[in-house]
C-alpha cells in the first residue's frame, strides 16, 4: 500500500479517472468550435479557451508535472509564437499579393481556389492562429498563477 | 424574449453582484462571481447574443474562476477586520 502522504490533498481516483476520460472529448469539442467558427457560435478565441481549459483540468486533477508531460514549456512557447505568426503571416501574405492587410481574396493569386473560397478559408486560417495563441496563453497563465512564477510545483 | 424569465435572471444577477462585493471570504466571493458570470451567460443567450454567451461561459464562468481560486490559494487567511 502506498503512503498516503505521497499524494497531495484532493487527489482522488474518481476525479483522476473521470478527468482522464473527459479530456479527449473536451479537446475534440474545442477543435469543433474552432473549425466551425464561421458557421456557428464560437471561433478561435472560444475554442482556444476550451482547449486550454482541458490542459488546466489535467493540471488540476493530477499535478503540474503531468500537464507539462503533455505540453512542455518549450512547446507552449512555440505554440504561442506560432499562432501569432500564422495570424500575421496570413495578413502579410495577402498584403504582399496585391490586397490590403487580411484581404483574403488576394490570396487567390497564390493558390487559385476562387475568391469566395478564399474568404472562407482565410478566416479559418486566422481562427486557427488565434486558437493556438489563446490555448497556450491560458495554460501559461494558469501555470504562472498556481506556482507563483516558478513553473515547477503547482497546486 | 420572455420578460418574466428576463426579470428573474436580472434580479439574480443583481443579487449575485451585491453578494460578491459584500462577502468577506475571498473564496466565497470568487465562487459567487462564477455564478454571476453564468447568469450573465444565460442573459446573453436569452437576448439572442449566442456568441457573447459562449465567450462568457468559457472565459467568465470557466477559466477566470480557476484563475481567481489559484491566486487566492497563494494568499494567507489572516485579516485585520
Amino acid at each position: 500500500m502506498r503512503d498516503i502522504y505521497e499524494h497531495s490533498a484532493g487527489e482522488d481516483l474518481i476525479i483522476k479517472t473521470s478527468v482522464r476520460l473527459l479530456v479527449p472529448f473536451i479537446q475534440l469539442f474545442g477543435l469543433y468550435v474552432i473549425v466551425h467558427g464561421h458557421y456557428s457560435p464560437g471561433g478561435g478565441f472560444q475554442g482556444g479557451v476550451i482547449l486550454g481549459a482541458a490542459f488546466i483540468l489535467l493540471a488540476l486533477a493530477y499535478d503540474m508535472k503531468t500537464s507539462q508531460e503533455y505540453m512542455t514549456i518549450r512547446v507552449n512557447a512555440l505554440f504561442t509564437n506560432l499562432g501569432a505568426a500564422i495570424f500575421i503571416g496570413v495578413g502579410a501574405v495577402s498584403a504582399i499579393f496585391g490586397g490590403l492587410f487580411l484581404d483574403y481574396a488576394a490570396l487567390n493569386k497564390l493558390i487559385p481556389l476562387g475568391p469566395i473560397e478564399w474568404h472562407s478559408f482565410g478566416i479559418f486560417l486566422v481562427e486557427v492562429g488565434v486558437g493556438f495563441t489563446v490555448m497556450s496563453i491560458m495554460v501559461l497563465l494558469y501555470w504562472n498563477l498556481s506556482s507563483s512564477g516558478t513553473l515547477d510545483e503547482g497546486l | 424574449m420572455i420578460w418574466q424569465l428576463d426579470l428573474m435572471i436580472l434580479t439574480l444577477v443583481v443579487v449575485c453582484a451585491l453578494v460578491t462585493i459584500n462577502i468577506k471570504d475571498l473564496l466565497g466571493a470568487s465562487v459567487v462571481f462564477g455564478i454571476y458570470s453564468f447568469l450573465m451567460c444565460l442573459l446573453w443567450a436569452e437576448m439572442g447574443a449566442v456568441d457573447v454567451a459562449f465567450t462568457e461561459a468559457t472565459v467568465g464562468a470557466g477559466v477566470s474562476t480557476i484563475f481567481f481560486i489559484s491566486a487566492i490559494l497563494r494568499t494567507t487567511r489572516r485579516s485585520k477586520d
